[in-house]
């Protein structure tokens, strides 16, 4: 049985926040500077510069400082297919429970009917 | 040559939804409501989904990026309490490939304010799979999700 | 009201055989052969199982002491790989309530001539019926059981 050590809980965590996910999402698609990570998010630079040091921390992510630039990529030896595959299941589970969530507020017959986009 | 190598592994995760047990119980057990969050990747095609919800009944799920790797996921009910409990053993394939074989246990507990709910995945993960259907599994969330929520949020 | 709670509980036996994996995956695949090794003990009776050996198919068995409860095993295989792996999923009633449900992983490694056979049970014990080991223990006692009919063979 796999002993959950710490990496793998520091990988659960760093992947149970969705702008993580979409961070990791974006270097799976191959390596990108802070700014280039950052651009399609809604948040200030500092904010992103935290989520990448969660991601660091867990093993998931390793950047590098050319010059000015710093460049993220994925690390391909942190998750074994096992860990990955665990990872995955619980990131799958938590986005469909966030899911679950809009879904219960949005047909909550007590609600008052909201104007929507 | 495939390394055959199981590995089991168990993890829990807790949500607490203003919402009666009977509310986010119906959400797992009627098909149509089901659809509205349950999907892995809601941006995929799904080709084929048959939901049989009764202790015995069958689950089924065909979906995936189009022209990519078909995901099958396939489910059977061993016990259901209405409003209280699920327990499901379900097995996915990557292709022709079986993945891992899990077991899902979801409690509804009745809280203050609505319901606990309480998953526990024991899962069995069967042969390593390619850096392919690794990145393609990927830990994506569509930005649409995301800005749905964050709507949501701001609207409340 | 039924009081409702589950506990889950994870374990693994390994045991080594002189046999190959061949014919101890043989002993788990043929009706006849597991008949001989997978039961209760002999105040339980003749063995009723039926077995439907392939992905999908059904595993069924029942029986109990004299006078109680009858146990009641039913399987859903969910993977085979021939000599190397079963996966299956079952669950046991005590006469007509449901107790548990499990996954088990059974493994046939080759080791020298032999076999290390390892098997991992994940379970939920259902409503209070968890039994402290003696799930483990009662699997302990069917690896004797099919040592014993290897042996014989």
């Amino acid at each position: 049985m796999l002993n959950y050590q710490a990496p793998l809980d520091l990988a659960f965590q760093a992947l149970a926040d969705p702008t993580r996910r979409i961070m990791v999402e974006r270097l799976s698609q191959g390596p990108a500077s802070v700014s280039e990570l950052a651009q399609p998010l809604d948040m200030t630079l500092s904010a992103v510069v935290q989520h990448l040091a969660v991601l660091e921390a867990s093993g998931l992510v390793r950047s590098q400082k050319v010059g000015r630039v710093r460049t993220c990529r994925i690390e391909p030896t942190a998750l074994h297919s096992a860990e990955r595959w665990i990872s995955e299941r619980r990131a799958s589970w938590e986005r469909r429970l966030d899911r679950l969530g809009t879904f219960l507020v949005e047909t909550d017959p007590t609600a008052k009917p909201r104007r929507r986009k | 040559m495939t390394v055959r190598n199981a590995k089991h592994a168990t993890f829990t995760i807790e949500r607490v939804y203003p919402a009666s047990p009977a509310r986010v119980f119906a959400a797992w057990s009627n098909k149509e409501a089901k659809t509205a969050w349950a999907y892995c990747h809601p941006e995929w095609p799904v080709s084929d989904h048959v939901f049989d919800f009764r202790e015995g009944g069958r689950e089924h799920l065909v979906t995936g990026p189009a022209g990519g790797t078909r995901h099958v996921f396939d489910a059977v009910f061993h016990d259901i309490v209405p409003d209280q409990r699920i327990v499901y053993a379900y097995d996915m394939h990557l292709d022709e490939r079986r993945i891992s074989v899990s077991l899902a246990t979801i409690e509804f507990f009745a809280v203050a304010g609505g319901t606990r709910l309480v998953l526990t995945e024991q899962g069995a993960f069967l042969d390593g799979y390619d850096d392919i259907a690794g990145r393609e599994e990927g830990t994506r969330i569509g930005l649409d999700n995301l800005d749905r929520q964050q709507r949501q949020q701001r609207a409340a | 009201m039924t009081e409702r709670s589950t506990k889950h509980a994870t374990f693994a036996i390994e045991r080594t055989f002189a046999a190959p994996p061949s014919r101890v995956f043989a002993a788990y695949a043929d009706v006849k052969s597991k008949a001989r090794w997978f039961g209760g003990p002999e105040d339980w009776g003749k063995s009723n199982l039926k077995l439907d050996f392939k992905v999908g198919g059904r595993e069924s068995e029942s029986g109990g002491p004299p006078g109680g409860p009858v146990h009641y095993y039913n399987a859903i295989y969910q993977d085979i790989v021939p000599d190397e792996r079963i996966v299956l999923t079952y669950e046991m009633h005590l006469d007509k309530t449901r107790i548990s449900v499990s996954l088990g992983t059974t493994e046939f490694k080759p080791a020298g001539a032999g076999t290390r056979l390892v098997y991992t049970e994940q379970a939920v014990f259902l409503d209070g019926h968890d039994d402290a080991g003696g799930r483990e223990q009662g699997f302990g006692g069917l690896f004797d059981q099919l040592a014993r009919f290897l042996e014989m063979q």
